[in-house]
């Protein structure tokens, strides 16, 4: 069936939630876990599906997207029919780009228009989790649902994007709170951005929307007409990590370390990234490394722990990094230390220098400093 | 104007390998894994696209399944090519002959429209059997400014070794006068890498006339060569400097992956100016544990480690257990060495399970030799496996 769906990736939504770490790319393309951009596992949900067409949206700063997915060959999805497909703003002269996801679709009712899918998979890249997109579609399917919203119950954050909802026992929707004032850390039914569709019933949906001049999905459809349409939720059982904040992003990177976590999202061994053609990684000598991950090309030659190397790190000798993020291509000098760090990509840290940042509030270092 | 290659590649990676025990029962030696994350032919291969040479044929006999799957269209090399690219060439069955590749040079002729496919100028032809990052395109140069019909790449390799080689007697301006294969008393130290450039039309010529040869045993080394010589062909050779090893028996692919270690290491691959591509793992970063330790090593994608791994080689998701102690060791994908054994001096396949406190293998010891697990054994809790005991079933208690 879910060879019968569309997928639709979102990659901008939600960057306001971690400027620093999209300053220079979307959000779909930060790095995460190791050796994996946030995309990676909205994708690998949509592949391991069974979907083989998937559109990315896209408004700006997205050259590290295009630079990381390429043709999409890495997630099987280099197709003849469909396969990925880079949706880049367009939009007729005077008009101005987009700013919601409704405004993004009805930029989009050509492409839609012409595929055959009977559902439609829509996707933030706001989340980390290995969902079964194919259980969610029977779901929708058996319910005969208009929309199906996925949701998982957690806590609620630092964002103020986010929203609740409220449903029966069998599932149906009766209402949702776009961002209540509920206080941080209350549990609750939060949809984590994924959405099932009809195709036409989208279709309609837009054309009908865009000419009564609304411009909210969540604000002027789900919130004042969910009584009246077929809603529904599936509710997401597994592990997922909300990356709303640099703290929540510090911290499900570190639940990395722990083995059910790794077991759930990477058991399988079907999470696909950009390949690089990177070394093994290669331990000293005089290499300690306890409870870390390490990604290929790394070379160690100091002490890790408690950290998650990206991939070609080098760690000098006498160098200690703990509790730290080391993104892709960082140089740690000899008898640097650093704990509670997140470097971003090609960072350079010479030799004997002290960093340190603590576990609610990470030190972060912008992408190519020299220090 | 009519489409040509200057170059074509043609890869032998028909052999057995039988000295290689029961890491080649199922695959061709080519296919061997190496590295914690290649195979031997990812050198060649890699070695002709980062020499600008796109067409590569791949000739295979012996279990050529997993070698075929590998190379698949040649992707991960960028061999996947509209004209050239990689091509896998197995023997096949012709209108009045249908035979298996007898020798190398057999294997060339019969794939001899393959080349003319490409119209080339210029032939290379290759081995699966080494590892070693050679520039092709600077032998190519040295070929076409000698204007030699034949170019042969060599290495000096010590005095004491000579005589397990081909040996190239040159003159001082680096053209052949004579072979010696295998002397007992060799002259010179230059061996035979197995690398050939040849120009097209000659080695066509020489081809036909040696399959013609009842006598002969259809081999470059021992046939087609020689009789290029006494025709009085310009023949040349073009010293190599670098590492090369031939990995043909357990203890020099054992030591090959061991010369990949260490901070300024005998081979390095991680050299970013010649990178070597391979097919990767889907796995995520290894994990070292709480207890875990690592120490001269490589490690490759997904594997855990909760044990202690020195001076070893990990290919993907290895999972090596508490207490578990990995020494002087080649692992291979998906081996599970359990809490408590002990792995030593040995080259384990994939797919192994090492029991709990079993011991395999004895501490480093030039004279003792290497342990080899076959692929997919299991190796009973508490059992010893004495030094250089070579399994391909099942270890029972």
């Amino acid at each position: 069936m879910a060879n019968n769906a569309l997928g639709l990736i979102f990659t901008n939504l939600h960057e306001e939630n971690v400027p620093e770490l999209v300053r220079f790319r979307t959000m779909a393309s930060i790095p995460y876990g190791g050796r994996y951009r946030i995309i990676d596992f909205t994708l690998s949900n949509m592949v391991n599906s069974g979907i083989t067409t998937v559109g990315l949206m896209t408004t700006n700063n997205y050259r590290s997207l295009i630079d990381h997915i390429g043709s999409g060959k890495d997630w099987d999805l280099a197709r003849k029919d469909g396969g990925l497909i880079l949706l880049p703003p367009f939009s007729e002269k005077n008009d101005k780009l987009y700013t919601t996801r409704l405004e993004a679709l009805s930029s989009l009712t050509g492409f839609l228009s012409r595929r055959n899918e009977k559902y439609i998979v829509l996707a933030d890249c706001d989340g980390v989790a290995r969902l079964d997109i194919a259980d969610v579609l029977e779901y929708h399917e058996s319910k005969n649902a208009d929309i199906t919203l996925v949701t998982h119950y957690g806590t609620v954050g630092n964002r103020a994007d986010f929203m609740l909802v409220d449903a029966q026992e069998d599932g149906r929707i009766t209402g949702v709170k776009l961002t209540p004032t509920v206080p941080k850390g209350t549990k609750a039914d939060i949809f984590i951005n994924y959405y099932v569709f009809n195709r036409q019933f989208l279709l309609n949906m837009v054309e009908d929307f865009v000419s009564h001049g609304y411009t909210s999905f969540e604000a002027d459809l789900l919130a004042k007409q969910v009584k009246s349409l077929k809603v529904y939720r599936y509710d997401f059982k597994g592990y997922y990590a909300g990356i709303d904040s640099m703290s929540a992003y510090y911290k499900h990177n570190m639940e990395l370390l722990d083995k059910n976590v790794r077991d759930e999202l990477f058991g399988n061994r079907d999470i696909y990234t950009k390949v690089r053609d990177s070394a093994p990684s290669k331990y000293g000598k005089e290499a300690t490394v306890k409870n870390s991950l390490i990604s290929d090309g790394c070379e160690i030659y100091g002490v890790v722990e408690n950290s998650i190397l990206f991939r070609g790190v080098k760690v000098e000798k006498g160098a200690v990094v703990r509790n730290s993020i080391i993104m892709q291509d960082n140089i740690i000098g000899a008898n640097t230390s650093l704990n509670c760090v997140i470097t971003d990509k090609n960072v350079v840290i010479s030799d004997t220098k002290q960093l340190s940042g603590c576990s609610t509030l990470p030190f972060f270092i912008q992408k190519g400093t020299r220090l | 104007m009519q489409r040509r290659k200057e170059c074509v590649a043609m890869l032998l990676a028909g052999g057995q390998g039988s000295r290689l025990y029961a890491l080649t029962t199922n695959i061709a030696k080519p296919a061997v894994a190496f590295g914690a994350k290649y195979r031997i032919i990812d050198f060649p291969l890699s070695n002709c696209i980062n020499s600008g040479i796109d067409t590569v044929g791949v000739l295979t006999q012996y279990q050529p399944l997993i070698l075929n799957e590998y190379i698949g269209n040649g992707q991960p090399w960028d061999l996947d090519r509209t004209y050239g690219g990689v091509h896998i060439l197995s023997p096949y069955q012709a209108k009045t002959r249908s035979s298996w590749y007898e020798g190398t040079a057999n294997a060339i002729y019969q794939n001899m429209h393959f080349m003319k496919m490409y119209n080339p100028e210029y032939v290379l032809i290759l081995s699966g059997d080494h590892i070693y990052k050679m520039d092709y395109a600077a032998m190519l140069e040295a070929h076409k400014a000698s204007n030699a019909d034949c170019t042969i790449a060599a290495i000096n390799v010590p005095l004491s070794e000579a005589s397990r080689f081909g040996i190239l007697n040159t003159n001082p301006d680096g053209t052949i006068y004579q072979f010696e294969e295998k002397p007992k008393v060799p002259k010179s130290t230059l061996a035979s890498m197995g690398i050939y450039i040849f120009k097209a039309e000659k080695l066509f010529k020489y081809l036909e006339e040696d399959e013609a040869n009842p006598n002969s045993s259809k081999d470059f080394g021992k046939d087609v060569l020689p009789a290029m010589l006494n025709a009085g062909e310009k023949m040349c050779s073009y010293e190599f400097e670098g590492y090369w090893k031939d990995v043909g028996t357990v203890s020099s692919l054992w030591q090959a992956n061991m010369d990949l270690l260490g901070e300024r290491p005998e081979f390095d691959v991680g050299d970013k100016s010649w990178k070597i591509h391979s097919r990767n793992p889907l796995a995520p970063p290894e994990h070292i544990g709480e207890e875990g330790v690592v120490k001269n090593s490589m490690i490759a994608l997904g594997c855990e480690i909760y044990g202690t791994v020195e001076n070893s080689v990990l290919a993907s998701n290895v999972v090596v257990e508490k207490g578990a102690v990995v020494k002087d060791a080649v692992i291979l994908a998906n081996s599970v060495i359990k809490a408590g054994a002990t792995v030593s001096y040995s080259i384990i396949d994939e797919n192994v399970t090492v029991g709990k406190n079993a011991v395999v293998g004895v501490d480093i010891d030039p004279k003792a030799e290497i342990v080899v697990l076959g692929r997919g054994i299991t190796v009973a809790d508490g059992v010893t496996v004495s030094e250089g005991q070579k399994h391909e079933k099942d270890i029972l208690a």
